[in-house]
């Protein structure tokens, strides 16, 4: 059980990631200086989450793991998520 | 059976410390997400002054230390990468790399909040409590709470990866056993995982 291999990922589909990651925060830091007025937010969040997405699946190696070890990160913030929009739901419509 | 495991002492269990650390980042996760929704309601109840006092912030340096911490995250995958390969110089290198790219941004950190000090920007500073509304008070209250937590844990992921170091290096971490780093690395992802959202939400909504 512990002789399984791990996937080892090359060094050049990191460097591939890293590049797609600093394109991907040029971006964000080019169409927030843009006047877009309140969707400058959601705008700067969702680069943000396509990131964090990248970061999770290749760097910390979900896309390698077992079904699990994923479901337990997506429940995690499944959970975060629903706690926000609860909250914010409360605040936009008390 | 119970016997030779007392002999050896030997209890490593790959998946186990994998597992053990996920569950550890989940608490980490929590921990920010809390501070996330406060500043997101704080932020929804003061958006004018929110926006005012992130143009104190200087987005040039925001910029910096995220392209600094992106490139570390990518260094210490490479580095559990060349363990795996058993090229146990090109590891160590390269979480150096990593480490150097943590101090630089602890560095920057230093002058930035150098910067804030020297203008009167801090906690509960006379300056702030005379000329600043409730919501700028908030903004800065959060932004030295949240980069001040997040700089705590790149120390904290500079001293694993240092331990990780020390074992590569002892060859007690090897391509037979890379637990430690790897959960070295999934630390120093998380840290970058929380900037990620951090600079937008302080630097970029100005």
């Amino acid at each position: 059980m512990s002789e399984e291999k791990h996937h080892i990922v090359s060094y050049k589909f990191y460097v591939i990631i890293l590049l797609v990651l600093l394109a991907l925060t040029f971006s964000s830091v080019e169409i927030t200086s843009i006047e877009l007025g309140k969707y400058t937010v959601a705008g700067a969040l969702l680069f943000a989450v396509v990131k964090s997405y990248l970061v999770l699946t290749y760097f910390m190696h979900l896309k390698f793991d077992k079904p699990y070890i994923k479901i337990m990160v997506g429940f995690v913030f499944a959970v975060f998520v629903v706690t926000i929009v609860i909250t914010l739901l409360d605040y936009l419509y008390r | 059976m119970e016997k030779s495991t007392q002999i050896t002492h030997d209890h490593y269990d790959a998946e186990a410390s994998k597992i053990g650390m996920w569950l550890f980042i989940f608490t980490e996760l929590l921990l920010f997400g809390v501070l996330f929704i406060i500043y997101a309601v704080y932020r929804y109840m003061n958006t004018d002054a929110f926006h005012l006092a992130a143009e104190e912030l200087d987005r040039f340096i925001g910029t910096l230390n995220t392209v600094l911490l992106l490139i570390s995250s990518m260094t210490i995958a490479m580095a559990t990468t060349a363990l795996q390969k058993k090229n146990k110089k090109l590891t160590l290198l390269l979480s150096s790399v990593t480490v150097l790219l943590g101090i630089v941004f602890l560095v920057n950190k230093y002058f930035e909040w150098g910067l804030k000090f020297s203008h009167g920007i801090w906690p509960g500073s006379e300056h702030m409590i005379e000329t600043m509304s409730q919501g700028e008070i908030l903004f800065f209250g959060l932004y030295f709470i949240m980069t001040g937590l997040h700089a705590l844990h790149i120390i904290i992921g500079l001293v694993i990866i240092g331990f990780a170091m020390v074992g590569v290096n002892k060859g007690k971490v090897n391509s037979n056993r890379p637990s430690l780093l790897e959960n070295a690395g999934l630390y120093w992802h998380l840290v970058d995982l929380i900037w990620i959202f951090l600079f937008p939400l302080f630097y970029l909504i100005t």
